[in-house]
């Protein structure tokens, strides 16, 4: 018996304060380091190439406090969100006729793969030219550039499932509404939300263009208002506005799959 | 002595049954079965032998309706396993070669799936995996996931996921072979008593004379391509040396 306790060790709760602020460190530093370089070149190139990151700071508080400024970035979140749930349903159930059908897979496979080639400023043009409604337009956009890939993550994903587990599952002679529920939709839930991630990212950056097609509010339109006013502060605290919403989304999206495949065996050792 | 009965009697029947894999007349064409006759009667505990790769699991994907022969009948029941898939619901349970457990789904959620499939209120559901999963020694486990099973218990949990349906016809591909000696006997005894008490229809794949010795009351043994070369029924009654008989007949004809 020691009276004494080692001096080293340290409470469990210690422990676990420290590694949630290692954590929490590791994943700032990365935005730390990009504020810092484009603070210094602040302070050597004229303002209107390189404003200071306190003037664009103040500038998006101006953004999230005035109600119109802050309903422009709803909007635009809403239409990347509108885009991505309709490429979704639809390259979700193209996916599904594909993978039961070799006929519908050779016809389909080009053509998204045309599409993939089309780039969203053509889309931009064509709808001006199909379609009248603003919000359409831009919903028309958002699909058609976000469909192609959507359709053929769905795809790959339901390739992937295992045969055995499928033939397992067959032999209990699910009904198709029970087969999805047990072995098709668990079994692609993880390549959907990753398939999520990455069209976010991916929306966020064409709905700007697509907004050019006559929208009057919205992020790209604003954008559109910074250029003309040669306002390089305001550009920036309204790229940020969509940034902040991708990283928000993509953590969120992270959080449900750390909880929902805990299923998953991890090795030790580390690729 | 082989055992006859007519196609409607048996619980399985299978006649002329062929299957090739690949496109048929091709180079890579390979005739996995190749014209078989079997018929299992009700009630009948069926032990197949044959050498890795002689088609053995093929044929039980065949039965359980998996896969369409390509050429020949295949009738459980008297009905079409492949054409008429979805009538067999709850009636026939298969325990594969593998054990085949859903990830995303605990021990005792796995073994609920197929009390899923027959509309088995929650609360009855539960109540009958872990009476299984106890059985089968794995009371502690029930909210494990495979990943933290070891291979054995992963293979106790799809043999409790087979049995809970409590279907009439059952399959097993090597249920045991992932079992230590003592854990695999216990199970042996309950299976056998099981499917004796219900009267239930088995067919029961394994590489080991004994235990087909000890589980059937009938043994195939198959030579390749999947042809039976030896068939031979018994019962409680027949005395140790006829068994031994039998025994050195069965290793002389897998030796061949
Ligand atoms: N899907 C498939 N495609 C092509 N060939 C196959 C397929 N499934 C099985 N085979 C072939 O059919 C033969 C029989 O396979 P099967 O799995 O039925 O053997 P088995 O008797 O169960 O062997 P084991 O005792 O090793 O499990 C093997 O030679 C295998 O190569
Ligand atoms: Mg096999």
């Amino acid at each position: 018996m020691s009276d004494a306790a080692p001096q080293t060790v340290t409470s469990p709760r210690e422990n676990r304060l420290f590694a949630a602020a290692k954590r929490l460190g590791t994943s700032v530093l990365p935005f730390v380091v990009v504020i810092l370089v484009w603070q210094f070149a602040s302070l050597f190139f004229p303002r209107f190439l390189f404003p200071s990151l306190i003037d664009v700071f103040w500038r998006c508080i101006d953004i999230f406090s005035s109600g119109a400024m802050f309903a422009d970035v709803l909007a635009t979140i809403l239409r990347i969100l509108a885009g991505l749930a309709g490429a979704f349903v639809i390259g979700g159930g193209l996916a599904l006729l594909m993978v039961r059908s070799r006929a519908v897979d050779n016809f389909m496979s080009p053509i998204l793969t045309l599409f993939q080639g089309i780039p969203a400023l053509s889309w931009v043009v064509f709808a001006i030219i199909w379609f009248h409604g603003v919000e359409f337009r831009i919903f028309f956009i958002m699909v058609m550039t976000t469909l192609p890939a959507f359709t053929f993550q769905v795809l790959g994903a339901l390739r992937a499932m295992s045969k055995d587990l499928m033939e397992m599952v067959f032999s209990f002679r699910p009904t198709r509404a029970k087969l999805f529920r047990v072995m098709i939709a668990p079994a692609i839930l993880p390549d959907i939300l990753t398939a999520w991630k990455v069209n976010l990212g991916n929306a966020s950056r064409v709905v700007v263009v697509a907004e050019l097609v006559g929208a009057t509010g919205g992020v790209g339109y604003q954008l559109l208002q910074q250029q003309q006013l040669f306002d390089m502060a305001g550009a920036l605290a309204w790229t940020l506005q969509l940034v902040f919403f991708v990283l928000i989304v993509q953590g969120a999206l992270t959080l449900i799959e750390n909880t929902a495949f805990r299923y998953r065996a991890v090795s030790e050792r580390a690729i | 002595m082989r055992d006859t009965v007519t196609p409607l009697a048996a619980a399985i029947h299978l006649e002329h049954v062929s299957k090739v894999f690949g496109k048929a007349g091709t180079d890579s064409a390979y005739r996995a079965v190749d014209g078989l006759d079997l018929d299992v009667r009700p009630g009948q505990m069926l032990a197949l032998l044959g050498k890795t790769g002689c088609g053995k699991s093929t044929i039980f994907n065949m039965i359980a309706g998996l896969t369409e022969p390509s050429s020949g009948t295949v009738r459980v029941s008297g009905r079409d396993p492949f054409r008429e898939f979805d009538s067999f619901r709850g009636k026939m349970a298969i325990v594969f070669q593998s054990d085949r457990l859903l990830p995303w789904r605990t021990a005792i959620q796995n073994v609920e799936l197929g009390l899923e499939m027959l509309e088995v209120p929650a609360a009855e559901r539960r109540e009958k995996a872990q009476l299984w999963l106890t059985k089968l020694g794995l009371g502690g486990h029930e909210n494990d996931y495979p990943h933290a099973l070891s291979g054995g218990m992963r293979q106790r949990v799809s043999i409790a996921r087979a049995f809970a349906t409590n279907a009439n016809i059952l399959l097993c591909d090597e249920p045991f072979s992932a079992l230590d000696e003592s854990t695999a006997g216990r199970l042996r005894a309950e299976f056998v008593r099981l499917v004796k008490e219900n009267g239930k229809t088995a067919v029961f794949i394994t590489h080991s004379i004994s235990e087909a010795l000890e589980i059937g009351d009938r043994i195939v043994v198959l030579k390749r391509p999947a042809k039976i070369a030896y068939d031979v029924s018994f019962d409680a009654d027949t005395g140790r040396e006829e068994r031994e008989l039998i025994r050195s007949r069965i290793g002389g004809v897998l030796a061949e």
